[in-house]
């Protein structure tokens, strides 16, 4: 495994080792020192184009816990195109010795791209609506921890499946470990081709949510409204959104995640976001626990 | 021009691969065609044994971005790699900066085609004002200008306000003129990356349906029908889009078409890798609407292959997919593809060929001296083709100035040996004169 | 690994407690004298340690840790004491991990209690170029401060690359550097055994995980 690119690209085995490492590596945050001396002497660049403080301090984090050197090079800015092209990026953080890069980005497919300019390892942490390979896997790790196992797990993905790509990843790792995923969305937020997808799809949430042992709620963004893939934030809400009504129409040990930022009164209701079923906070912690795994796995080799 | 009027004899060559035949070119025309033809005195003598000799290709849609954007290609380049392609004469579209919208600008784009020498440049006007959609440009000044337009596009944009089509089909009749569409759905396709479907599901990018195509399309075969104008649809790139022109004939619309070479082989499964070389509107689509096309291309309903030869500069490609400029270089390629999918299959003759990439298209753009029959006493406009000479292509090896093309790595079957422009030879021995 | 467990699969079928022995490498240390040796060892550790009270056992994986849940087995059945024991992986404290692809973890279980102000005794099988124990010393000093480390082996074959010594070792054994020593342990291997055979190429020594961190 050189890159990071797309959750497809993991087979069971690797997937699994992923998981396995990052259950050794959540020790690392109750030790007295959490550190470890693996990555001594590793530049890890974080190249984020889009904001996303939670993800870049989870991977700066996990990169700074395995002793790398963490730089941030942050591009603000909406269009790549203004400044400095990615290419000539890549060309400087090859310059500079980059053993690992992690990018954000708000084209698919920039990761992909990245891979062919530099050298080091890209870890792809969120390209556009394509993709976003370590949310999925700690999404899994975090399943893993809370049920057991994945195998026959069934996991219900809810709402703006179309522009996420939190729910591509999972798709397809989930899959890949055995999980069965059902997509639950209005027609319009779902793609068009869903149905060669691996996985079952749903317009209904209510006959889905006693059938599941997982329902992870998608961010579902208000602009959406204005394009017309739903009528109204009310509409949506009542028909796809998660409240403590709903909550309690689920298996008992059912659990609810979010890969967040939440929209709460949107796709999650507080009563649910607060509720112990909820993984929310627990995804952020596994999320370290996770990428410094992946960043291990990557770049603590030969 | 060098002092190469000729006379030319070529020795052995097959007229739209039929037998093999000397022709004799000799002050623009072809003098004489017949076997065992003594070489005149002072006559320079090609050897042609094995290649296919077709009339001139005629491409009805090029960008040769001048005036704009010379960093990507000139009239002259684009002329140049036209005719290392085997065209003659080209259709230059009308999305420079500024826009084809005035006598002027075409007049400017034909004068620098005259100037270049290497290939009949024939500018296409603009529909409306600046492409905008909004309001007609002058297109009477334009056909009555020195480039003496015929052809009307707002290539690149479509003409989607279904009432300034009617106008514009209506109005181009007065001079014979001809309305070519860019079939594009404007809110269909905000935002559209790929086409829409299994591969952009997967990939994350903004689809680009077929129907927003095949939409504009049959709205605008309906129009021209009730105006009693002629149409011609731009880069036909659907399965339903020919379906449609099919159903369109056949009830008498005076409609005519055109695919590109890159429509007729590749599939939208090469945007895997997120490489933009493969960008292009419209978008690739699926391996059954290529087999689609090379059926309509076949049966007639494609009328032509045109290039939509779309120079890009390396930066403009070496990007994020989305950041990416749309299209693909495609005159020297163009009958190389063509042989490939059109011919080794089977589905064409060299004669179709001709008809196809010559004959139809001149008809389609009413360019006179161009598309004809290689008879004697007809303007010595020829190529001659190797069809077995397999090669690899390699961008930056184009005489285009970009090298922007998606078949780089991909052998193709044939390659261009000769092109005459009225006896006098642009390329010879397969490199420009 | 695959390999050896074939092996292994095969001695069960000849039964008792005889190793089976592979072609072109001897038998140096077989099932009881292992145990033999264990138990010796243990009771060291509780002289050595005025009965053993303050004792935490850390094997390291993979070997190490049987032979530390062994000796605490015996500890417990000679003073009636519970030791603390636990495992160390020393995977990412190694100082050869650029030299092959990422591995796999081993376990991590440091027992209730922590370390601080414990006798850590480290348990490993092969004492080789003193590598292994350099990086649980480093380990060890991230998770707590423990009053004195020592070390427990159950071979040492000699050849130490740094400064380290062992304070309890099951034989000595003299080898050469041409010479790979493959312990084998029921709970890993079905069968007890220590062999002594021609050195593998890296690739194939898989079987002896601890004994190519130290080559």
């Amino acid at each position: 495994m050189r890159h990071l690119l797309s959750a497809g690209d993991l087979d069971r085995d690797q997937a699994t080792l992923i998981l396995d490492t990052a259950s050794e590596l959540a020790q690392v945050g109750d030790r007295s020192v959490k550190k470890l001396p693996t990555l001594r002497g590793r530049t890890v660049v974080n190249l984020f184009y889009e904001d996303s403080t939670r993800t870049r301090t989870s991977f700066e984090l996990a990169a700074k816990r395995l002793s790398a050197d963490v730089i941030n090079f942050s591009a603000k800015g909406s269009s790549v195109s203004k400044g400095e092209s990615l290419k000539d990026t890549a060309l400087t953080l090859q310059a500079m010795g980059a053993d690992g890069v992690v990018i954000r980005h708000s084209a698919s497919g920039a990761a992909h791209r990245l891979s062919h300019w530099v050298d080091g390892s890209v870890l792809n942490a969120g390209d556009g609506t394509h993709e976003h390979p370590t949310q999925a896997l700690l999404d899994a790790f975090t399943m893993r921890n809370r049920l057991g196992t994945l195998e026959g797990l069934r996991v219900a993905v809810v709402g703006d499946v179309m522009h996420s790509r939190v729910a591509r990843s999972n798709v397809l790792l989930l899959t890949t470990l055995g999980a069965e995923v059902t997509l639950v969305a209005p027609p319009t937020l779902l793609p068009v081709s869903v149905g060669t997808w691996p996985c079952e799809v749903s317009y209904d949430l209510d006959s889905v949510l006693p059938k599941s042992d997982v329902v992870m709620m998608l961010r579902v963004q208000g602009e959406r409204m204005n394009e017309s893939f739903f009528p109204s934030v009310r509409e949506y809400s009542r028909n796809y959104g998660l409240d403590g009504e709903r909550l309690g129409r689920m298996p008992e040990h059912a659990i609810v995640m979010h890969p967040g930022p939440m929209v709460r009164g949107m796709e999650i209701s507080a009563e649910v976001a607060d509720s112990p079923r909820c993984t929310v906070t627990e995804q952020v912690a596994n999320g370290v626990s996770l990428r410094m795994a992946v960043l291990y796995l990557l770049l603590g080799g030969s | 021009m060098p002092d190469n009027h000729g006379p030319y004899l070529i020795r052995g060559a097959r007229p739209l691969g039929g037998d093999p035949v000397d022709l004799l070119l000799r002050d623009g025309t072809v003098a004489r065609v017949g076997t065992d033809l003594e070489a005149p005195e002072g006559a320079q003598v090609v050897d042609a044994e094995g290649l296919i000799a077709l009339p001139g290709l005629v491409d009805l849609h090029t960008h040769l971005r001048e005036p704009g954007r010379e960093d990507a290609e000139t009239v002259e380049t684009g002329s140049r790699s036209a005719a290392m392609g085997g065209f003659t004469a080209v259709h230059a579209m009308a999305n420079t900066d500024p826009v084809a919208d005035t006598a002027g600008v075409v007049e400017q784009v034909w004068h620098l085609g005259r100037e270049s020498g290497l290939c009949d440049v024939r500018p296409v006007g603009a529909v409306t004002v600046g492409l905008a959609g909004e309001q007609l440009s002058e297109i009477g000044a334009m056909a009555d200008s020195a480039a003496k337009v015929r052809v009307f596009s707002d290539d690149g944009k479509c003409v989607s306000d279904a009432l300034l089509m009617r106008r514009a089909l209506e109005y181009v009749k007065a001079f014979d003129g001809v309305v070519a569409q860019h079939a594009q759905e404007p809110r269909l396709t905000e935002g559209a990356q790929m086409n829409e479907g299994c591969v952009s599901d997967r990939l994350g990018l903004p689809g680009w349906p077929a129907v927003a195509e095949e939409a504009i399309i049959a709205r605008d075969c309906l129009l021209a029908q009730h105006v009693g104008s002629r149409l011609h649809v731009c880069h036909v790139s659907t399965k339903g889009s020919v379906d449609i022109i099919r159903w369109a004939k056949e009830r008498g619309c005076d409609v005519t078409a055109e695919v590109t070479p890159h429509h007729l082989l590749l599939t939208d499964e090469l945007v895997e890798g997120y490489d933009p070389i493969y960008k292009v509107n419209p978008p690739l689509r699926t391996e059954e609407d290529v087999l689609a096309l090379r059926e309509g291309l076949a049966d007639g309903t494609i009328d032509v292959v045109a290039t939509d030869h779309a120079p890009h500069p390396v930066e403009a490609k070496e990007t994020e997919w989305s950041n990416a400029a749309m299209g693909m270089v495609g005159l020297e390629t163009a009958l190389a593809v063509v042989q490939r999918t059109m011919v080794d299959t089977g589905l064409l003759t060299w004669d179709q060929v001709a008809d196809r990439m010559s004959a139809t298209p001149a008809r389609i753009g009413r360019l006179d001296g161009h598309g004809r029959a290689l008879s004697e006493g007809e303007p010595a406009n020829v190529v001659l083709y190797d069809p077995a000479a397999p090669v690899g292509v390699d961008g930056t090896a184009m005489v285009t100035k970009s090298s922007n093309t998606p078949f780089r790595g991909m052998t193709l079957p044939g390659q261009v040996r000769a092109t005459f422009l009225r006896g006098v030879p642009t390329v010879l021995e397969g490199k420009t004169a | 690994m695959r390999a050896q467990k074939a092996t292994a699969g095969e001695a069960e079928g000849i039964s008792g407690a005889q190793a089976k022995v592979p072609e072109g490498t001897r038998a140096v240390l077989d099932g009881p004298e292992i145990n033999r040796a264990l138990t010796r060892i243990a009771h060291e550790v509780l002289e050595r340690t005025k009965g053993g009270q303050e004792v935490t056992l850390l094997g390291i994986p993979s070997r190490g840790v049987p032979l530390a849940q062994r000796l605490a087995r015996r500890i417990e059945r000679v003073e009636d004491l519970a030791v603390p024991t636990g495992s160390l992986d020393i995977t990412m404290y190694r100082d050869d991990l650029r030299l092959a692809p990422a591995r796999a973890l081993g376990r991590t279980e440091i027992p209730d209690g922590g370390l601080d102000d414990r006798v850590v005794v480290l348990v490993d099988d092969v004492l080789f170029s003193g590598r292994t124990v350099r990086a649980a010393l480093d380990a060890l000093g991230d998770l707590g401060r423990p009053r004195a480390v020592q070390l427990a082996v159950l071979v040492d074959r000699g050849h130490r690359e740094l400064p380290i010594r062992a304070d309890y070792v099951g034989k000595n054994l003299p080898t050469s550097l041409r010479e790979n020593v493959d312990v084998r342990l029921s709970e890993t291997d079905d069968q007890d055994a220590v062999l002594l055979g021609p050195a593998r190429s890296r690739a194939g020594s898989a079987g002896s995980a601890d004994q190519e961190v130290d080559s």
